[in-house]
């Protein structure tokens, strides 16, 4: 059971400022480029590959179109409800986000303040207004389960390369797992099963900066599970 | 000033400070990086007799929301000394001097920090200091930029700052207290490691030349700063193997 892909050993930590690459045209994520040389933007881990990206090592939640996250309702107006999704900016879910047609006077019978959200990121403005939608299915309110937290810069890593992490760990520890951009992670299946995905989770965003991971995450479940049965 | 000899004597002993430092030497310095759980980004920082905590929170929503700026964040940076932090009571609360080293402290700040990457939202930085030994304010902006490099900040840069000063004619390297209080100018400075100096300061007198040479004096020391500042923030990630230790706790 190796996973080499995801595991690569050029990588660096590296601070705002650091001199990464004399090539302009090696700038990627996380960095910015000054009188043709690449420099980082951000605390975080330096990836060389053909493009130089750092991936930050902290920060707050940045919402981008596409991104599916876990929400809180905090507010209700009149065609709006407001979503707290754990970022510096507010989601906004509008009514005719909602899967099917409600009545802006019935908003708070189908989602009201404190209601968990499975979402996702319609559209993000310049001014940073937050558009969602609940138009998928596999988005909806979350009524089983529960939600976790863990800093969104280990979200990548939970996910793995192509989902290689999140795939096997579904599997491996059966439940259902939704993975927000944001850092909430809901969390659903048998009582055992999912205090298994729980300390999992936490071993891989304690150790998310580190080399060999998905060998160890796969080593520690298989000890797990032995342990149990 | 009044009798150079004495002066002299009473700074230096041996071509050596009183506290047996060469003049071109700076004090001790510790740093510890997310010393704090709650904040966002975290730092401890010794520089010699001082003592200086920084937090930073953000980038959050603005509170009061006049103060929000619609295509940026905005910058808030807190100095404040402990009541406690120096010999005679200091009268807790912002006062004259407090505003000003926030003010220029957080202008020595914002250049580096990209601001425009968050509308609309406000990064907030707290500088306490709990022991005062002259030169705060440069202990207090070596914590803070710690801080926001802590709190996944974008920034263009790390900033360092360090003071030189004039005491007996003499020019000398982050001068402390005895040698702040008695003696002849002080000149803080902030800049980015590759020079570009975002804050300098003098209070008492120093000839161009001196000038001169005070200033390349204290670049040197923030670049010797900047080094124990980055080697700070690397190591808290910087075993990427994960240790034995915690291996073994899995079993």
């Amino acid at each position: 059971m190796k996973n080499f892909g995801m595991d690569r050993m050029d990588r660096k930590v590296v601070v705002p400022g650091d001199l990464l690459s004399e090539d302009a045209k090696k700038s990627g994520d996380g960095t910015y480029v000054k009188d043709g040389r690449v420099y980082s933007l951000l605390y975080g881990l330096a990836n060389y590959r053909d493009k130089i990206n750092v991936i930050p090592l902290a920060g707050k939640y940045i919402p981008a179109p596409g991104d599916n996250v876990v929400g809180v309702v905090k507010d209700i107006t009149f065609s709006n409800w407001i979503v707290d999704i754990n970022s510096p900016y507010d989601g906004l879910l509008h009514i005719s986000e909602f899967p099917k047609r409600i009545d802006a006077q019935e908003m708070s019978k189908y989602l009201r303040i404190g209601s968990s959200i499975m979402t996702k990121v319609k559209d993000v403005d310049p001014t940073m207004k937050v558009e969602l939608t609940l138009n998928d299915r596999k988005l909806g309110k979350i009524t089983t389960g529960q939600v976790i937290e863990i800093s969104h810069t280990r979200v990548p890593r939970l996910i793995g390369k192509g989902g290689s992490m999140i795939g096997m760990l579904k599997k491996e520890v059966n439940c259902n797992i939704f993975v927000g951009q944001n850092g909430r992670i809901w969390i659903n299946g048998g009582a055992d099963d999912m205090d298994l995905a729980l300390r999992t989770i936490h071993l891989i965003e304690k150790e998310a900066h580190t080399n060999g991971l998905t060998d160890r995450i796969v080593a520690f479940l298989k000890k797990e599970k032995g342990a149990r049965s | 000033m009044i009798d150079m000899d004495e002066n002299d004597i009473s700074f230096f002993k041996d071509g050596l400070r009183l506290d047996g430092r060469r003049t071109d030497q700076l004090r001790p310095i510790k740093i510890e990086v997310g010393v704090l759980a709650r904040a966002d980004g975290s730092c401890y920082i010794e520089m010699g007799g001082n003592k200086v905590i920084a937090a930073v929170y953000g980038p959050r929503e603005v509170h009061p929301r006049h103060l929000q700026e619609v295509t940026r964040a905005i910058v808030r940076y807190r100095y404040n000394m402990a009541s406690f932090s120096v010999e005679e009571r200091k009268r807790p609360g912002p006062d004259r001097r407090s505003y000003e080293l926030s003010k220029v402290s957080r202008e020595a700040l914002e250049p580096v920090i990209l601001t425009s990457y968050f509308p609309r939202s406000v990064i907030d930085v707290f500088v306490e200091v709990l022991q005062a030994d002259a030169g705060t304010r440069t202990a207090g902006i070596n914590a803070a930029a710690v801080a926001l490099v802590d709190a996944g900040i974008p920034m263009k840069s790390m900033i360092s700052a360090c003071a030189a000063g004039k005491v007996a004619d003499t020019i000398v390297l982050d001068p402390m207290k005895e040698e702040d209080n008695f003696g002849q100018a002080d000149l803080p400075i902030a800049m980015t490691p590759n020079g570009d100096i975002t804050l300098l300061q003098m209070d008492g007198n120093l000839s161009p030349d001196e000038f001169h040479m005070a200033v390349e004096m204290a670049m040197k020391g923030a670049r010797d700063i900047y080094e124990i500042q980055r080697r700070a923030l690397v190591e808290k990630y910087s075993q990427l193997e994960a240790p034995t230790v915690e291996v073994k706790a899995c079993e």
